[in-house]
């Protein structure tokens, strides 16, 4: 069922509240036996990052709204720019995010958006 | 009389702990929070949506997630399964922070209800805090930074909505910009294990293939696939390591 079957408010509800508040609640009752070091542990973090990294590639390749219709180099470019940026500059994130909208903004004006 | 000494500092500390929006993670976050506020109206989320969403869930991974989900008409199990995966990290998060701040009397209901405002910057800014802080402040401080961090970034997602959807097209465009380059640079910076690398690098680079494959499914099968590559290739160098 999606969001638009069961409505969005009861969509949040079940998959964003629920998925997320269920690990805090086990976190109180003794998670305690799950280990920072557990193999297992260290999958979880592996997978949720990798889950995480999909998420924003989809926003930089399937852009909704404004950015939908604009060239995808121009925006793997703004991101590439930035992220050079952020670790030439021994992660200054300030430096590196400010890098990557300054490009993508040059891009857009450009291409007179 | 020592009562209400106690009842006082407590008011005390959760005053102290709300002071910690003022801090340069608060500033990071509710940056962050603008973010998203123009990603979920570019994404289709209403105000209401997305102001409910950032209150009752209150992770902004997790947010993510929905936010896709809903944007590309997955179900609300797979939304639900994605969502956990990147939510489990908050079981261990929660079970280190509890025995720091509860008393012997603090009851469960109470944990279970101030749980939900556990994030990664209330939770990394009170762990830090919470050594120069007396036992009976430690909930109150907790409460105080936990609760009013949700509360001001609910805040600023309502009342950013309408002047996110009124901006020039290339504001929007940027602002739609910072969500993304936040969570690239901010896992990279506070990854501890070389595997988070493998995992970031992998997840960009097969999520275009999932999306192709499996375009309902595809935030879970980038995890799966992308996260236990990642844990293999990290477990064998490890391996060889020792």
């Amino acid at each position: 069922m999606t969001a638009h079957e069961i409505g969005v408010f009861v969509f949040i509800l079940i998959a964003g509240t629920l998925g997320t508040d269920i690990w805090r609640w086990l976190g109180v009752f003794g998670g305690k036996q799950l280990s920072e070091e557990s193999e297992a542990l260290i999958w979880v973090r592996s997978v949720a990052t990798a889950l995480v990294a999909g998420v924003i590639a989809s926003q930089v390749l399937y852009p909704g709204g404004v950015l939908a219709g604009t060239p995808v180099a121009l925006r793997i470019g703004a991101a590439a720019a930035g992220f050079a940026v952020f670790l030439l500059l021994k992660k200054n994130m300030f430096v590196g995010i400010a890098a990557s909208l300054v490009v993508l903004a040059g891009g857009l004006y450009w291409l007179g958006i | 009389m020592t009562d209400m000494l106690a009842e006082r500092s407590r008011s005390y500390w959760f005053v102290q702990g709300m002071k910690g929006l003022f801090s340069l993670p608060g500033f990071i976050l509710m940056s962050a929070f603008v973010g998203f506020t123009a990603l979920a109206f570019q994404s289709g989320l209403t105000r209401g949506e997305a102001t409910f969403l950032t209150f009752f869930v209150w992770a902004l991974p997790s947010q993510m997630i929905v936010v896709g989900a809903i944007s590309s008409g997955m179900g609300v199990l797979a939304a639900f399964l994605a969502v956990s995966l990147a939510s489990i990290r908050m079981t261990p998060m929660v079970a280190a922070l509890v025995p720091e701040i509860r008393e012997k009397k603090t009851s469960s209901a109470l944990l279970i209800f101030l749980s939900h405002f556990v994030a990664i910057t209330a939770w990394v800014y009170t762990l830090k805090k919470v050594q120069d802080i007396p036992r009976e402040g430690r909930l109150a401080f907790f409460a105080g930074l936990g609760i009013t961090l949700t509360l001001v970034n609910t805040a600023i997602v309502f009342s950013l909505y309408g002047v996110v959807s009124q901006l020039p097209p290339i504001a929007a465009g940027t602002l739609y910009f910072l969500t993304p380059m936040y969570f690239v640079m901010s896992i990279w910076e506070s990854a501890r294990q070389p595997v988070i690398y493998w995992a970031l690098a992998l997840g960009i680079i097969v999520a275009p293939a999932s999306h192709y494959v499996a375009p309902q499914i595809d935030m879970l099968v980038t995890g799966l696939v992308a996260g236990t590559f990642a844990y293999v290739i990290d477990r064998s160098r490890r391996r060889r390591a020792s």
